[in-house]
């Protein structure tokens, strides 16, 4: 007969679907609407799994996510195999399969049982006492031991196919608990028009009021009015069904796990398996209910004994008979109502055992009224049955209850979960024994049991008036009170999960541990994934009369998030794979280019042409650069405008050298310090004007750079008028170098007259039709240029060059031939320690104070034997050193330093290094050692330049001019094309005019006249004029947006017209435009960004700078459902990437690919 | 996740700040009149309070501004933000 147990009728499951599952193997019935727990009752499925220490067999004991025992592993294929799953929250769908844990081979026969027999070997301590030494053999023997004994089920081995996503969401009151008090929050929230978020972990909304058939408010029996209230909310309030809050973070930060897919017959498909909701709350109204406790009786955890509401549950929601003949064992009223409903349903009561002197009430009065045996002051005092119960046996020595199912009821226990999460003030409630949030929580989580009084408290605590709602056919009952601690019995299961007993508890206390937080840990009762819901008060209990304390002086251990597992792939959402980290491409592309990561950056290592190896590639390249000419694209540099009256007594003040006396034109080499005198970064400074320079940093400090400036500017110099604009991506750079580099660009450049620029010096003209910023400068040792050009030209430009044999190279020959010449690379030849004379850069520092000269008088800073750079030889020239290698003096001895930089030069035609060496500049001529496990390398110490030290190649000036040729033609900006409207469509619009202001208060008044549109001075509005508008991004800071075609907004004109300093920086071309519309527009949006993008709270008009994932953007609601977000131009794939998600969500959408 | 209250921008995540340390510290006007000493107090000793901790934070991914902020260690509440120049309480 097929699901014995199944009432004939009664349940919400649907008996018109009968759904086919599977577990250990073997196939059953159950109906659309059950959990994997009900299902297996249903079949009279007790037994289900193994204890994790002594392997015991173990039954269903709860109907809920405190379930400790009923862990299983389901199986949806390859990559979606899922352990430890509460086989009380799985939902029941057609073709599931589920296996139990912790057993072998089979759960009926588990050789781990042994363990079982060996237990009185395995109590609290075990570990710290029986693995003790030696040390070696934890790792190889106990450890692997303990492992394949004691444990969950096994993680998958292959990747998880699935799609997470993560969601924000922002709300007036986030209700947690769609039980009697939370819909009743809801009801009162949503009457006040508030913004109301009600989540809830189970599959249908109504929590215990699903139990309550035989309940009715207003009339209504509970379950309809259950239905009629989500009819009232759905439409005002957002509805989370199987949305668990497991975590509550500072600022009212819930995190919400809500699980997409996980009951469809079909695994995920387009949508998401898990969401991932992080919500922020301006309240937060707690309606998480109580968990019942079992009774700590000996074998209580027999398959067969379970929570006595729990029964409940499966007879009012499943229709499910938790047994045929069942014994009671309670020590409050509620219990009772087991015993009536389940004799009700035509169960065999075998009798109910009080362990009060007395019961009465009206509860206990009705179980009366129908013959149940009822015998106060006794309690259970054992059970037997292997795989399942088959007899109680009571304290007074001499009764046994035959049955096959115990349910217990120890009273309840609010769920505080969350809200000691929150750090909130937990105050014990000497009544009840248990711990109460001091706020914020309603209905049960507050300890208040009757129904009428969680309906009329849920309403006030969603902010209305508090409603009276009739309450008909609850009997009334007492309150549940105080666990009894005092255990007369030997050993008895506290933590189901971890199996942890009293005799564990008691060897704790025997063993001197008072507090709860030592004892959690040394007996590791409450310490498994259950969060020890089920057993913690009872511990408590425990431990308190072990101790002789009261239990509000032993204290609650602290709750942590998650409340119930969550899985690494909610966590990780989207970012994984491509999307794991913003990958940003240069504007040049290559085929056949090798790549390397370098910051965030993708760049070309080196570009091997035919079967060549990157070595011979690399080797190439460089021959080519010392010989010919060669470009390398140098796009990733940092840039950065300063500009203003006193930029540059900023900059001396920012790097170690003076740059009030660099002429305009020229360049100078610039080493930036920390406070602390160590180097930061280095790079070029360029004065393109008296007022304004042109700054590059490394790829990597391009950030840090920007950011050390601005707060250095805005807290210790603000007296300075100077003002600074990344303009790293509006520049892209083609670093051209080598002894033809000078003659080859001469015949596309025909503004400016090469031959009169010396090294370290700038022009500004045009390269062909393109807008060129010009240096010569060098980072090989050649003489050389880098051209600053628009990145959507960059690629145009690089084809042209590559045409007339220029070679290019890529990262790794830029780095031998920079190392030739014994230029540093900051963070590879410096680790933090080093200071610009340890360097060998003391000559970069001049006059006066910058930051981090008084740090570089302090005496540890000016030791003679600090290490110095320098450059090593091997004896052997075929020999190439490892980077990082320790260096050593003759006959060993302390390590004197390390090897920071090593290649095979094939401008040398040998191996070299640099190195940093403890007074390496005094060693200079010296053998020392470099130990490998391959025996020892001899090098010797010399200078850092190899290559043309008096630098006549580097300084040599470019020959002939040549006849003008033209560049490859430009390639077309291609429209985006549009298709009809959605609920949402993605277009990334053509390039338009972007200016960046800087600016004073005067200055920004006079901006406003000259561009024809006013800078707003309300922080993150924008306003429009004409075909023009200016976005507020600081309060010195804003964007003035124009179309392409704007000729009157030129930066230099604006700036003359103005009268006052200011800065007004093109960044046209930094940025690409994202426009996203529609309806779901702000939707999409919140997938990534964390913003509040409500119309209330995020206005049209509105603009700011902020994340979406992790791409810094500028968003500006320009209309309703219409968004521009700018976009850095390398972060445009990825911010693609990113927004494409929800095309996978939403069906309608209609993506412009570009 | 923080929510800070930008004195500009009003709150906002966290995720847009960048924290600064400990606020107050003021560069010495002639770093080359203080002694050794006096200089690696100013380099490195910071406060390190259980409870109310007043510190910078810059809104990097916004306005770009340095504030300085009143915040509970131990709670993690904020009690106030302020712009450079403002009082502190
Ligand atoms: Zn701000």
């Amino acid at each position: 007969m097929t699901q014995p147990f199944r009432t004939m009728a009664g349940g919400r499951v649907n008996r018109d679907r009968p759904v086919r599952f599977g577990f250990d193997g073997r196939s059953y019935e159950g109906y659309a609407g059950d959990t994997l727990a009900s299902a297996l009752l249903a079949n009279d499925v007790h037994l289900v799994g193994r204890s994790f220490k002594y392997h015991r067999p173990r039954g269903i004991l709860s109907a809920g996510p405190e379930e400790p025992n009923a862990l299983v592993t389901i199986d949806r294929g390859p990559g979606r195999v899922t352990p430890n799953l509460r086989a009380t929250g799985i939902e029941l769908y057609d073709g599931l399969m589920a296996r139990s844990q912790n057993r072998f081979p089979s759960l009926r026969f588990d050789l781990g049982a042994m363990a079982g027999l060996a237990s009185p070997l395995i109590s609290a301590g075990f570990y710290y006492k029986s693995f003790m030494w030696p040390a070696s053999f934890w790792r190889r023997v106990y450890e692997p031991l303990i492992r394949r004994a004691a444990g969950l089920g096994k993680a998958p081995e292959t990747a998880d196919p699935d799609r997470y996503l993560h969601r924000y969401a922002h709300c007036d009151v986030l209700i947690v608990g769609g039980g009697p008090a939370g819909l009743a929050a809801a009801l009162g929230a949503s009457a006040t028009g508030a913004r109301v978020i009600l989540c809830d972990e189970q599959a249908e909304l109504g929590g215990s009021l699903l139990d309550e058939p035989g309940v009715t408010i207003d009339g209504w029996p509970a379950p309809d009015w259950v239905r009629e209230a989500i009819a009232t909310l759905g439409g005002s309030v957002t509805l989370l069904p199987r949305t668990t809050a497991f975590g509550w973070y500072p600022g009212n930060m819930i995190g919400l796990l809500e699980r997409v897919t996980d009951h469809l017959p079909e695994p995920a498909g387009t949508l998401p398996r898990e969401r991932l909701w992080q919500v922020r709350a301006e309240r937060v109204v707690l309606a998480t209910g109580a968990i019942e406790r079992p009774l700590v009786f000996p074998g209580n955890d027999r398959p067969g004994v379970m929570l006595a509401g729990s029964a409940r549950t499966y007879l009012h929601r499943y229709g499910v008979k938790v047994g045929g003949r069942i014994a009671i064992a309670t020590d409050n009223d509620s219990a009772y109502r087991a015993a009536t409903d389940l004799h009700a349903a035509g169960i065999d009561i075998a009798g109910i055992v009080d362990s009060r002197t007395s019961a009465g009430g009206e509860a206990v009065e009705a179980a009366r009224s129908l013959g149940i045996s009822i015998r106060t002051g006794l309690t259970i005092a054992g059970t037997e049955g292997r795989m399942r119960v088959h007899s109680a046996k009571l304290s007074n020595g001499t009764d046994i209850i035959p049955c096959d199912t115990i349910l217990m009821s120890g009273g309840w226990t609010p769920t505080v979960h969350l809200f000691s999460q929150s750090r909130g003030q937990l105050v014990f409630d000497g009544e009840s024994g248990t711990y109460l949030p001091s706020e914020g929580a309603v209905g049960a989580c507050a300890g208040v049991f009757d129904l009428a009084a969680c309906l009329r408290d849920g309403t006030e605590a969603g902010g209305s008036e508090p409603r009276i709602f009739a309450v008909a056919g609850m009997p009334a009952m007492a309150p549940s009170r105080t666990p009894d601690g005092t255990r007369p019995h030997r050993s008895a299961f506290v933590d189901f999960q971890n199996d942890v007993t009293t005799k564990d508890l008691a060897i704790a206390a025997a063993e001197g541990f008072v507090s709860i937080e030592h004892v959690k840990r040394y007996t590791t009762a409450g310490m498994a994934t259950d969060q020890g819901k089920t057993s913690n008060l009872n511990a408590l209990a425990t431990v308190a009369a072990l101790t002789g304390q009261g239990m509000e002086s032993v204290g609650l251990t602290t709750f942590r998030p998650p409340y119930t597992p969550v899985t690494f792939g909610a966590f990780a959402g989207a970012a994984r794979g491509a999307l794991f980290a913003p990958v940003r491409l240069p504007p040049i592309a290559v085929a056949g280019a090798v790549l390397e990561d370098v910051g965030t950056w993708k760049r070309a290592r080196c570009y091997p042409v035919a079967n060549e190896t990157t070595e011979a590639a690399t080797l190439r390249e460089c021959l080519a650069v010392r010989n010919e000419a060669g470009m390398l694209d140098a796009s990733t540099l940092g840039k950065i405008e300063v500009a203003g009256p006193d930029a540059a007594a900023f900059l001396s003040l920012i790097y170690t050298g003076d740059f009030t006396t660099l002429a305009i034109g020229r360049c100078r080499y610039a080493v930036l310090a920390g406070e602390d005198g160590f180097i930061r970064d280095d790079g070029i400074v360029a004065r393109l004007a008296a007022d304004r320079f042109h700054v590059t940093t490394t790829t990597g400090g391009a950030a840090f750079v920007l950011h050390h400036m601005e707060d250095y500017l805005q807290t210790e110099f603000p007296g300075l008028r100077v003002w600074l604009t990344s303009i790293t991506e509006q520049w892209a750079v083609i670093a051209v170098q080598g002894p033809r580099s000078a003659d080859t660009l001469a015949r596309f450049i025909p503004d400016i007259d090469l031959g009169s620029m010396p090294h370290m010096s700038v022009r500004e003209g045009h390269i062909g039709d393109i807008k060129l910023r010009l240096f010569r400068v060098s980072f090989t040792g050649e003489a050389g240029f880098e051209l600053n050009v628009p990145p959507d030209q960059a690629q145009r430009i690089w084809d042209t060059l590559n045409q007339h044999d220029v070679t290019p190279y890529g990262t790794d020959a830029m780095h031998v031939l920079r190392a030739e010449k014994g230029y540093i690379i900051v963070g590879q030849d410096t680790d933090g320690t080093v200071t610009p004379d340890d360097a060998g850069l003391a000559w970069t520092i001049a006059g006066g104070d910058f930051v981090g000269r008084r740090s570089l008088s302090l005496p540890e800073m000016t030791r003679a034997d600090r290490k110095q750079l320098v450059g090593l030889l091997p004896t052997d020239p075929a020999m190439v050193l490892d980077e990082g290698a320790q260096i050593v003096g003759e006959g060993r001895g302390e390590s004197l330093g390390h090897v920071t930089s090593s290649y095979f030069s094939a401008t040398l035609g040998r191996g070299f290094a640099l190195g940093l060496i403890a007074g390496g500049r005094a060693r200079i001529g010296a053998t020392l050692s470099v130990p490998m496990p391959r025996g020892d390398i001899t090098v010797t110490v010399g200078d850092p330049v190899l290559v043309d030290k008096p630098s006549q190649r580097l300084k040599a000036r470019p020959i002939q001019p040549v006849a003008a040729e033209p560049l490859l033609p430009p390639q077309a900006w291609l429209a985006p094309t549009c298709r009809p409207a959605a609920s949402v469509r993605l277009t990334v619009l053509a390039p338009t005019t972007r200016l960046a202001i800087r600016a004073g208060g005067p200055a920004a008044t006079g901006i406003g006249l000259a561009s024809g549109v006013l800078l707003p001075t309300v922080p993150n509005r924008s306003v429009f004029a004409r075909d023009r508008a200016a976005l507020w991004l600081g309060p010195d800071e804003w964007l003035i947006v124009a179309p392409d075609d704007a000729a009157d907004l030129q930066a230099e004109a604006l700036k003359a017209a103005v009268g006052h300093p200011v800065s007004v920086v093109d960044v046209s071309h930094a940025t690409r435009t994202f426009e996203l519309a529609g309806s779901a527009a702000a939707w999409c949006l919140n997938a990534f960004c964390a913003l509040d993008l409500d119309q209330a709270a995020f206005p049209v008009g509105m603009c700011t700078r902020t994340l979406l994932a992790k791409a810094p953007v500028v968003l500006w609601r320009v209309a309703g459902d219409l968004f521009h977000l700018d976009v850095a131009r390398s972060y445009v794939p990825y911010v693609w990437d990113c927004l494409e998600q929800f095309r996978l969500e939403l069906t309608d959408v209609v993506v412009n690919e570009t | 996740m923080l929510r800070i209250p930008c004195p500009w921008c009003g709150p906002r995540p966290e995720n847009e700040f960048r924290y600064g340390g400990q606020a107050g510290l003021i560069r010495p006007a002639n770093p080359a009149a203080v002694s050794d000493a006096g200089w690696g107090g100013y380099l490195y000793l910071r406060a390190n309070p259980r409870g109310r901790h007043v510190e910078r934070w810059r809104h990097l991914h916004g306005c770009g501004r340095f504030f300085t902020c009143v915040r509970d260690t131990v709670t993690d509440r904020i009690a106030s933000t302020h712009k450079p120049g403002e009082a502190v309480p």
